[in-house]
């Protein structure tokens, strides 16, 4: 407790990212510190050597981030961690380290929804209320709007993420991690439009069309700054026109972008267009929170809590996979 | 001309043709997209729709009538149809006509199916109850049904691509019908099984699964 209001600490380990985060109820992020593994040279995340990370830095993690709130482990009041989904190994560092705090300390313990940790940081940062949201990262591409006591899910992609494309077309460029940023510093110095298969059913995308284009165009020789701009306008652009088919159909006054490729300024600009066009109000995460991060745990957990969820140790187990359509949210 | 809907890549327009009630439809220009893969895909999707609808109707599904097309001007004209769409109607229906319009919707897709079409965007709101919209019993008929925006169909002999349309309208179902989503989907399969055949839908279903499967909303290791 600060004065009378909960605190939380909140444990995210689903991927790359190891992150310990306090928050209180009145939603200030008290602290809020990360450690990212990043897999050697021209490769992709290794589930068993993220764990290893994950475990050797998991209490300096914990250390600091209370350090930095200027709190102690009896001021907190539950204990939140990311159950899911995300990768098994790096899930249990994280969800072993929740429990501990949890049954030593005597804490409540909180399970969240990783993607609902995405969405709920987006909207306590930008005061988004009824949103479409479009929640883009490594592990999730997918367009959601709250209705019946759960995220519903209007669209997706159908194979990669657009996280997964930009990633892994950078690693093929030998462009250093984070992918998305590579990407995007390139594009900025590319001006010739390239021809790559645009693919959208529906409100669904499909990017694995477009990330063979994209590497064999690279392998033809063609000029590395035109490719990574020709791959954002027309990866995007898919996106945003899913979004705007979506939020044609359903009809909020809203648009929240969240995630880890949030943060990327062109598709901010795309999205604002169609949110600007359907007369919604546009957010976008705050930058210090759109990638994978405790804040997003434990303020999620916060709700959670306060809604009445919490979890038994023994039944704590992780969950690789688990669709963000099959959460109820009684918070909401 | 009156504009009557703005819909997420066109205007529809409610105008007379030659004496006749109809819809000009108008690809507009999305500021999003670089102009000439804007200028590609709406040249692309008017005279692509058009020539899917025509196809459709061959393929003896309802659809509105394509009068005229001109693609420098990404713009269709076509039959008006007066109706309401599935999405307005579906969830104020009485149960008995809920299934029977699902059921309906299973065989409309099973003909495209059987003529190697893909409708690409099978939502509730690409379809049309025209009038009347209440069942009559005395005049004993019911209210036609047609199917809409073709601009992202495509022809297909593959399987999967048959999975991906019955995803599409699972999933329009599963978000936007949620309270009825479970009754109606299972309708629509049983239309469009007998319209198909069994064996071969359940191919079909086989794929629909396997999508769903494929790593949505799960992190992955890649490769």
């Amino acid at each position: 407790m600060i004065g009378d209001r909960l605190v939380c600490l909140g444990v995210e380990s689903t991927a790359h990212t190891f992150g310990v985060a306090l928050a209180d109820e009145a939603g200030r992020i008290l602290s809020d510190v990360r450690d990212v593994y990043i897999p050697p040279p021209g490769r992709g995340i290794h589930p068993r050597e993220a764990a290893e990370h994950h475990g050797r830095c998991a209490s300096k993690v914990l250390r600091e981030a209370l350090d930095k709130a200027g709190l102690r482990m009896d001021q907190v009041d539950v204990v939140a961690y990311s159950r899911g989904p995300g990768l098994g190994p790096p899930l249990r560092v994280g969800a072993t380290l929740a429990r501990s705090l949890a049954a030593f300390y005597g804490k409540p313990l909180v399970p969240v929804h990783h993607a609902i940790g995405h969405i709920e940081i987006g909207a306590l940062t930008t005061g988004a209320r009824d949103p479409l949201v479009i929640l883009v990262s490594g592990g999730h591409t997918a367009l959601a709007a709250f209705a019946g006591g759960r995220w519903r899910i209007f669209g997706e992609t159908e194979d990669i993420t657009l996280g997964n494309l930009l990633d892994m077309f950078a690693r093929e460029a030998g462009l250093p991690p984070p992918g998305g940023v590579s990407v995007e510093k390139m594009a900025e110095k590319g001006r010739r439009l390239i021809d790559l298969p645009y693919t959208v059913k529906g409100n669904d995308v499909v990017y694995s069309g477009l990330l063979t284009a994209a590497v064999q165009r690279h392998r033809g020789g063609t000029r590395l700054s035109d490719l990574c701009f020709s791959l954002q306008e027309v990866a995007f652009a898919m996106l945003t026109e899913a979004s705007e088919r979506c939020l044609a159909h359903i009809g909020k006054g809203e648009l929240l972008l969240t995630g880890g490729v949030a943060a990327n300024r062109r598709l901010q600009g795309m999205l604002r267009s169609i949110a600007e066009e359907h007369g919604a109000r546009f957010h976008v995460v705050d930058g210090r929170y759109s990638s994978d991060c405790g804040a997003q745990i434990a303020w999620t957990g916060i709700l959670a809590y306060k809604a009445g969820l919490t979890i038994p140790l023994e039944e704590s187990h992780v969950r690789s996979r688990w669709r963000l359509d099959e959460v109820d949210v009684p918070w909401r | 001309m009156k504009l009557i809907r703005k819909g997420a890549e066109a205007d529809l327009y409610l105008h007379e043709w030659h004496g006749l009630q109809a819809i000009i439809k108008r690809r507009v220009r999305k500021k999003y997209r670089h102009r000439s893969l804007d200028l590609r895909i709406r040249r692309y999707r008017t005279v692509h729709e058009a020539q899917m609808i025509h196809e459709a109707r061959k393929a003896g599904v309802p659809t509105p009538i394509v009068y005229e097309v001109d693609k420098d001007h990404f713009t269709i004209v076509m039959e008006y149809i007066p109706g309401m769409r599935v999405k307005e109607l579906l969830e104020s229906m009485d149960g008995e006509e809920r299934r029977n319009l699902s059921h309906r919707i299973g065989g409309l897709i099973a003909r495209l199916h059987k003529r190697n079409i893909i409708h690409g965007d099978l939502t509730t709101s690409n379809l049309i109850m025209a009038e009347p919209i209440r069942r009559n019993p005395e005049a004993g008929g019911e209210g036609m049904l047609f199917l809409i925006d073709f601009g992202l169909s495509y022809f297909s002999m593959e399987l999967e691509d048959r999975g991906v349309d019955l995803h599409l309208l699972k999933r329009a179902l599963n978000s936007s019908h949620f309270r009825v989503a479970g009754e109606c989907y299972s309708h629509v399969i049983s239309g469009y099984s007998e319209a198909i055949g069994e064996e071969y839908a359940s191919k079909v279903l086989g794929k629909v699964e396997e999508i769903e499967r494929r790593g949505r909303y799960a992190l992955r290791s890649t490769p």
